[in-house]
């Protein structure tokens, strides 16, 4: 069975737009568009256009070499796969972690939350929600969020830079640090880290909890707008800690049916290919996860990330982003079509999140464990490690089988975009037909696209940053193969129609 | 009796009779870049980094012996754009990924490439294929970073007298094997304890499950230059006399 919208019937005769590459988001993809003859949509893809490849040329390499190497997968959330490629490893060490290993890579994770989701809102979401889905593009962009909103972005900047200076101080470096080792860390906190990450913390509690109002704003001035935009629904998964609370660094995977009923809850991760299988479809180099109780790919899509892993736990373990939480969930009394359910609420509980983490890594550091010095354990050797861990964007799967030669036999790597592949097809699907069908083709109504692929987050190759202005070309062909219009958008983000 | 002495860059070094210009210029603090010379062991000439201009001739620091009043250029713009274009081959000969190599921070290869400010390797990479032995239970040897220094070759068969490597093949084709039937590590008397085993300049010859266990900031280069300290323990060693 093919979606709605996935394939058309007879694309031959269809006019083709592509927004490539799809800007403000990490890495690069495409998206295109055929339309017939009166604009009307047949046809909508997200494509992932660049081949990774790392699951195949680790193989071979010695296993303590792997949370380092992968990763380079990223340069935004590199010390997910870092922490994902230790907990996985430290089965294979036969290692229980130490507090102070434990907790330390907790203060890590939490680092990269805060840093990831702050860079995320801020920097790449922001323009689009402050200013307009479709407003002038050249105002559309960071430094025109620092032109009108000066105090807004500083403040951007600076929760971004903390979460960073975490991440410096508990890996080695702001990016690609080497902290986290198989069975433990390298290093602990000294004195001095601790107290120079104290001074601040309670001024990022402060500024994240504004962040969270500010989407909630936005949310009440836009309410049917925000809650129908590129609406769909899906089942969805996340890890949840043993007493039902979020925990983005451990726990058990929960899975709930789009109509809201438990699929499966507490399952262990280390089975996760149990409940999870992979779909692929010749036009993307991104697998197509489901579940497998529903089937397979057409059916047993699900989403990850924010929106799920705020309405899927039962409570935060820290006060004030659990009384976010509450808030989002009682925001229109908790309606079938509400908030819970609506692609942009991503950005809210972004926004809940990285309160979440701020408030964690307030915790951590009056935590006594993390200057501690005993930094890494061993125990019975394993041949197999799975670690699971909530990335920014959601959830992270690394799988590896490694040989009595200490060299990494097959690796399997799920990354949280890959879970959202099909979530986010059905969002620009969604908004496809809400906004663009019928309608002669604009940058604006382009960029509404955007606006739903930028909801998730996604890290398209979970590779590189690409942020900025970037060049975009839009072509319109008829079904002869003329091109009628095209519109171009350089690198300075100057837009013309040629 | 005034102690003979020579020019290097212009500077006055002191030297005793045999010294060679290497082993003169480190003990007065000065650095000329080098690969396959080690201070424990006896120059061996091939890695041609420590080429200097002596009295206008080209040779090898570690090979040539220092002679009084001779004129040794070191650090000069010339010198050091052809080290560059020696370490430039090296990096694109062998498979040099220092983000994900262990010895990053502590690699004498990598301490020079930013000592003479490699900032790219210029040519294109060879991409060869060197499976990793890694059949001995306590070191990991990993052929894609081996530089042709000799280094374990000279020392596991001089001071270890085990003569467990070799180098084998000729020109491009040269490589460093392991002289057992099966070619395999395991298939030999090697030992974490032989000198050989801390020798490597590069991240060839590992200790097992310990990559990545010092922090970054506390690697042997991450605090100063490979230049610095060669000028620091200078100074140190004269503290102490």
């Amino acid at each position: 069975m093919a979606f709605a919208l996935e394939t058309a019937a007879h694309p031959e005769h269809l006019k083709r737009v592509a927004i490539d590459p799809v800007s403000r988001v990490e890495g690069h993809g495409k998206v295109t568009l055929l339309l017939d003859e009166d604009n009307h949509v047949q046809q909508v893809r997200l494509h992932i256009v660049e081949f990774r490849g790392f699951e195949k040329f680790i193989e071979g390499r010695p296993y303590w070499e792997v949370p380092v190497m992968v990763q380079r997968l990223c340069g935004i959330c590199p010390v997910s796969h870092h922490l994902a490629a230790s907990k996985a490893l430290d089965q294979v060490v036969g290692a229980t972690l130490t507090p102070t290993a434990e907790k330390i890579r907790r203060l890590m994770h939490y680092g990269q939350i805060l840093q990831s989701h702050a860079l995320h809102f801020y920097y790449l979401a922001s323009p689009d929600l402050l200013f307009g889905f479709g407003s002038d593009m050249a105002m559309r962009n960071v430094v025109g969020v620092v032109a009108v909103a000066p105090e807004l972005a500083r403040k951007g900047v600076l929760l971004r830079k903390y979460g960073q200076e975490v991440i410096r101080m508990t890996a080695g470096k702001r990016v690609h640090g080497t902290g986290s080792v198989p069975g433990g860390v390298n290093k602990s906190l000294t004195a001095e880290e601790r107290a120079a990450l104290l001074k601040d913390v309670y001024q990022m509690i402060a500024w994240s909890r504004e962040a969270v109002r500010i989407v909630q704003g936005l949310f009440e001035n836009n309410l049917e707008q925000f809650n129908s935009f590129g609406r769909f629904t899906a089942h969805s998964m996340s890890l949840v800690r043993a007493d039902g609370a979020m925990d983005l660094y451990d726990g058990d995977l929960r899975a709930r049916r789009a109509d809201g009923t438990t699929l499966f809850d507490h399952h262990d991760y280390r089975r996760y290919w149990e409940v999870i299988a992979e779909d692929v479809k010749s036009w993307s180099y991104m697998k197509f996860p489901f579940f497998k109780a529903i089937g397979n790919s057409d059916e047993g899509w699900y989403r990850v990330g924010p929106l799920t892993r705020v309405t899927q736990c039962d409570f935060i373990a820290t006060p004030l982003a659990d009384k976010e939480r509450q808030t989002f969930m009682a925001f229109d009394n908790g309606s079938a079509n509400g908030v819970t359910g609506a692609t942009l609420s991503y950005h809210w509980t972004r926004m809940i999140e990285m309160l979440h983490a701020a408030e964690a890594i307030k915790d951590l550091l009056h935590d006594e464990d993390i200057v501690g010095t005993d930094l890494v354990n061993t125990g019975v050797r394993g041949e197999r490690g799975i670690g699971v861990i909530e990335a920014p964007r959601g959830t992270l799967i690394h799988h590896y089988k490694v040989d009595e030669n200490d060299q990494v036999t097959r690796a399997n790597l799920i990354v949280s975009t890959t879970h959202n592949n099909q979530a986010m097809n059905e969002a620009i699907r969604a908004v496809a037909r809400q906004y663009l069908d019928g309608h002669e083709l604009t940058e604006g109504l382009l960029n509404h696209i955007e606006v739903a692929i930028r909801a998730f987050d996604p890290c398209l190759s979970c590779a590189t940053h690409a942020l900025g202005q970037m060049p975009l070309v839009v072509d319109l062909i008829d079904a002869d193969g003329k091109v009628l219009d095209c519109l171009t958008r350089d690198m300075h983000g100057v837009c013309s129609r040629d | 009796m005034s102690q003979d002495t020579f020019l290097l860059d212009g500077e006055e070094i002191p030297f005793t009779r045999g010294q060679t210009i290497m082993e003169a210029a480190r003990a007065a603090g000065k650095f000329i870049p080098h690969l396959c010379w080690h201070p424990d062991f006896t120059g061996h000439g091939s890695c041609k980094l420590c080429t200097v201009k002596a009295n206008g001739h080209l040779n090898a620091a570690c090979v040539t012996a220092a002679r009084k009043d001779m004129t040794v250029e070191n650090r000069t713009p010339e010198l050091d754009d052809k080290r560059r274009t020696l370490l430039q081959l090296l990096f694109v000969e062998g498979n040099h990924f220092c983000p994900s190599c262990e010895k990053s921070g502590n690699c004498v290869l990598q301490a020079t490439a930013y000592e003479l400010d490699m900032m790219s390797p210029h040519f294109d990479h060879f991409f060869p294929d060197r499976p990793v032995d890694a059949s001995h239970p306590e070191v990991l040897l990993d052929f894609n970073r081996c530089i042709l220094c000799e280094l374990c070759v000279r020392v596991s068969r001089d001071i270890d007298h085990k003569n467990i490597f070799a180098l084998s093949g000729r020109g491009i084709a040269k490589h460093l094997v392991v002289n057992a039937e099966s070619g395999r590590l395991a298939d030999t008397d090697f030992s974490l304890d032989d000198k050989a085993a801390q020798v490597c300049p590069v991240g060839v010859i590992l200790t097992k499950k310990k990559g990545f266990s010092v922090p970054i900031g506390q690697r042997r280069f991450d605090a100063t230059s490979i230049a610095t300290q060669v000028t620091e323990a200078a100074a140190a060693a004269q503290e102490e006399v």
